[in-house]
């Protein structure tokens, strides 16, 4: 049934599908996935199992800074375009099955708790979109003023974002969808530039780009408010120059230690998450892009930003050391665990392949041709929360 | 059974065309072409590369614009080259913007203000 493999120099690639409605054979999506080309405006939907392409999917606009969020059955992707796109991807037949323009200027999204509502968050005009999962009609516009950042769901159906202009915080109860209840934080600090639920889905963390330092919410006591951790952590340095942000997305926990990336320091911070304090810092190979926790938690990959971004170091949390430096090639954008965490995929955009690794051997398992890839986004996300 | 062709897709092309779009651009009193003499062809398809993909993070690969503001032509009208050139140069305190001088020539940095300021596009 696979007839494939080949590249030529055109990136010519031959699929044989395995998932085609029409061929009459039903599958699961469990080990499904998608992997964005983000100058092509396409994505590549792909199985984790034997490792492969199945479809390529076009026509997703500037796909730039991209993100998905999967639907409560793990059948539909949303996809999240930087032009303000919002498609509605099945993977099973590969087709963009519903699209809008819901803004200029989009940053991210996220799935509400229940699974009905798609939220979008924007830069332009600033403020969060809320559709229908279903039919990607709007239920709910919140204006912000702002460039607004951090979109995640939580638990209780809400959205919570932060504003990066104005350095606020905003839960929205999404109990009555058309008519949200806000409840907003002004000055948690300055510059909040991403933000990232804990798996529990009771703590909102957002970085702050302005200055040293990141605010958590409580969201079992919301009305307790925001609360600065990690308070100067740079110690009034001199920031190096950061020439890619630092995402937060995901949360790379290991028992009771959390791991996230310094701005403007080539260091990976270790937080207790009990006291909330810095515990340690783990110097590395330049500004840590992601941070990422494998499933078991055992092991934490980095990747770095321009132009050192070829490098993934990966760091033991037990010992708090890093163990492997590896250089997959230059550009490696992204990273994604097979469900149970036994390989890792990793996009390297300047070579135009996405490298499968076994993540304990760190043998090179597999090299899948793709055209500029960034994210990589697996099913397994469509019951998480905050992903 | 259904099968799905993928068109075939050339980073050099884009390349190609990039390289020999920005030439031909006049701006101002100074073209491109003249800042580019010192610039190989080579270094000048890296800095185009460089500019949509890794500008492009924060600008939009479209220079549309995101975190950072937008850099299409109109936007840059009244700016001076020089100007540009030292934004690109020593970046823009306060801002996620980053000093690229650690990374790029002056001169790059001027023929990249000139490329921007004219609209030559790697698309």
């Amino acid at each position: 049934m696979k007839l494939w493999a080949h590249l030529t120099a055109g990136m010519l690639v031959a699929m044989a599908t395995v998932i085609s409605a029409q061929a009459g054979e039903l599958r699961g999506t469990g080990d499904m996935g998608v992997v964005i080309e983000r100058a092509s405006g396409s994505l590549l939907v792909v199985e984790n199992t034997a490792r492969s392409q199945l479809a390529r999917v076009e026509g997703l606009g500037d796909l730039s800074h991209a993100s998905v969020v999967y639907s409560r059955d793990a059948r539909y992707a949303f996809v999240f375009g930087r032009d303000g796109g919002l498609s509605k991807v099945d993977i099973l037949t590969a087709k963009v099955v519903k699209r809008v323009i819901q803004g200029g200027n989009s940053i991210g999204g996220a799935i509400s708790q229940d699974g009905r509502l798609v939220a979008v968050s924007n830069y332009e005009p600033g403020g969060v979109k809320v559709f229908d999962a279903q039919t990607l009609d709007l239920v709910a516009d919140i204006p912000t003023g702002s460039k607004t950042v951090g979109l995640v769901d939580a638990p209780g159906n809400r959205f919570v974002f932060s504003l990066y202009d104005a350095g606020e915080i905003w839960v929205a109860d999404m109990g009555d969808p058309a008519t949200p209840k806000i409840t907003k934080f002004p000055d948690v600090g300055s510059q909040p530039y991403d933000a990232l639920v804990t798996p529990d889905g009771r703590y909102y963390i957002a970085g702050l780009f302005g200055e040293d330092g990141m605010v958590l919410v409580d969201l079992w006591n919301v009305d307790k408010g925001p609360r600065r951790i990690l308070d100067g952590y740079g110690r009034g340095e001199e920031k190096l120059p950061v020439y890619k942000m630092p995402h937060l997305e995901g949360w790379a926990i290991a028992g009771d230690k959390a791991f996230v990336p310094a701005v403007g320091r080539h260091e990976v911070l270790v937080v207790d998450t009990n006291t909330w304090k810095e515990v340690g810092r783990i110097p590395a190979h330049g500004q840590p892009v992601f941070v990422m926790a494998q499933p078991d938690g055992r092991q934490v990959w980095v990747n770095f930003a321009f132009p050192l971004n070829d490098t993934i170091q990966v760091i033991d949390t037990q010992s708090q050391q890093i163990i492997q430096t590896l250089t997959p090639g230059k550009g490696v954008l992204h990273m994604e665990f097979t469900p149970r965490g036994e390989e890792v995929w990793m996009s390297v955009r300047d070579l135009d392949v996405i490298k499968v690794l076994d993540t304990a051997s760190f043998a090179q398992k597999v090299e899948l041709p793709a055209a500029k890839p960034s994210g990589i986004f697996f099913t397994w996300r469509a019951g998480r929360i905050g992903l | 059974m259904k099968t799905w062709g993928l068109k075939p897709w050339t980073p050099r092309s884009a390349l190609k065309r990039a390289v020999f779009a920005v030439p031909l651009v006049c701006v101002g009193s100074l073209s491109a072409a003249s800042v580019a003499s010192d610039i190989s062809t080579a270094r000048q398809a890296e800095l185009m590369y460089v500019l949509e993909q890794d500008c492009g993070s924060c600008h939009g690969l479209t220079l549309k614009g995101g975190l950072g503001p937008a850099l299409l032509p109109d936007r840059l009208s009244d700016r001076h080259v020089d100007d540009l050139a030292a934004i690109i140069l020593d970046g823009v305190p306060g801002t996620p913007m980053p000093p690229w001088r650690p990374l790029l020539e002056p001169q790059e940095a001027t023929w990249l203000a000139h490329v921007l300021k004219s609209g030559a596009r790697v698309k």
